[in-house]
């Protein structure tokens, strides 16, 4: 019956790897915020032709 | 510091990735993630990058710039963080490196493995899409002979580890150059030279200090393998090699008399210390520490007094005049 349970619960994270978790996800939330702002800018400074480049 | 040398002064107990548990979910911060960058190789490669970039004969939008040196630092790395993965076992022994974070435990070895091939692949594909292929290819080629040839091939396998693997931190000022040409000529390729023969006198006088150390690790560094004397001798040789071609950007025309004096004044003191290394004997380390130390100063000035010179501030001075 305990094994059942444990089972249906799953992994239980303690708190410090859920702070963990919560910082690596901010910071990957933030680095896509920052790679639509650089593409974005990339956008307006190449206009209609960003992915023509020299080779 | 080059990308064969980074590694803070640690100190503390060691522990092996490899001993961690598989199955327990990660611990891992933002700070142990950017820990696998290696932030101080990072910033010299950005700043070596940045050199290549501004002094290039072509003119590319900041946005650009911006953009290529954020992809090449990104690409650097990768490549530390594939090296941290590869090298955990031994990382694992030597102080200099034992509080990284796979050793340590705080990242496990296919967290590292992962992050590493995802920077990788986005940099190189960022770079080629918006920038240049031409630099994206450099910097793909970078990123292989700095985590294939040099980690997981020359490291274990030969004393000449460094020297052939020194070009992986000798490539950034070419790819900045190939990101604002699409191209390659002579200058970057004096670059690389630098930099390709700044690595060995730089890496060896530390090596010098830390033999011990590798020694426990069990990495064939030239103070292990052929002795204190005869890495000296090497010390000294690749500093003569150096210091001519530090002064070849103002001989070849390519650097002004600015650049020209540094790099003669600054190659004399290289070689002096040089001379000093060449002259001790263990247990002795100052004269290393000393060359170690000034080898650092000695690139730095040489890059930013070409950025002055060359690029942005020799265009800022240019803008002035008219």
């Amino acid at each position: 019956m305990d094994d059942k349970r444990t089972e249906e619960k799953g992994v239980v994270l303690s708190e410090a790897q859920k702070r963990a978790r919560r910082s690596r996800s901010i910071a990957i939330a933030i680095a896509l915020a920052a790679l639509v702002v650089l593409f974005y800018a990339i956008t307006l400074v190449k206009g209609p032709g960003v992915l023509n480049r020299p080779l | 510091m080059s990308l064969v040398s980074e590694g803070a002064d640690l100190r503390g107990p060691v522990f092996t990735g490899r001993d961690a548990a598989y199955a327990e979910p990660s611990l891992a911060g933002v700070g142990d993630y950017l820990a696998l960058m290696k932030p101080r190789v990072m910033s010299l490669v950005v700043f070596t990058a940045l050199t290549g970039l501004a002094v290039a004969p072509a003119h590319l939008h900041p946005v650009m710039a911006f953009t290529a040196l954020l992809c090449i630092a990104v690409g650097a790395g990768a490549a530390g963080a594939l090296n941290m993965w590869y090298d955990a076992d031994i990382d694992a022994r030597m102080v200099r490196t034992a509080r990284r974070p796979v050793p340590m435990g705080r990242v496990q070895p296919g967290e590292a493995l992962a992050f590493g091939l995802t920077l990788a692949g986005f940099s190189v594909a960022t770079l080629g899409l918006m920038v240049s292929w031409a630099a994206a290819a450099l910097l793909a080629f970078t990123i292989f002979f700095y985590a294939v040839v040099y980690t997981a091939w020359l490291k274990r396998a030969t004393p000449q580890n460094i020297v052939i693997g020194g070009a992986a931190g000798a490539f950034p000022p070419m790819i900045g150059w190939a990101a604002a040409t699409g191209s390659l000529s002579l200058e970057p390729v004096l670059l690389f030279l630098i930099i390709f023969f700044w690595t060995p006198p730089h890496f060896w006088a530390l090596a010098l200090y830390r033999t011990d150390d590798y020694a426990r690790a069990g990495i064939p560094m030239l103070p292990v393998v052929a002795g204190d004397g005869a890495t000296r001798l090497q010390v000294l040789l690749y500093t003569v090699i150096l210091v001519p071609l530090g002064v070849a950007p103002w001989g070849f025309g390519f650097a002004g008399l600015l650049y020209g004096a540094t790099a003669a004044i600054s190659g004399a003191v290289m070689l002096l210390l040089a001379w000093q290394v060449y002259n001790e004997r263990r247990p002795a380390d100052r004269a290393s520490r000393n060359l170690f130390a000034f080898s650092i100063l000695y690139l730095f000035l040489l890059f930013a007094v070409l950025l002055v010179e060359r690029g942005w501030g020799g265009a800022l001075l240019g803008w002035a005049a008219t």
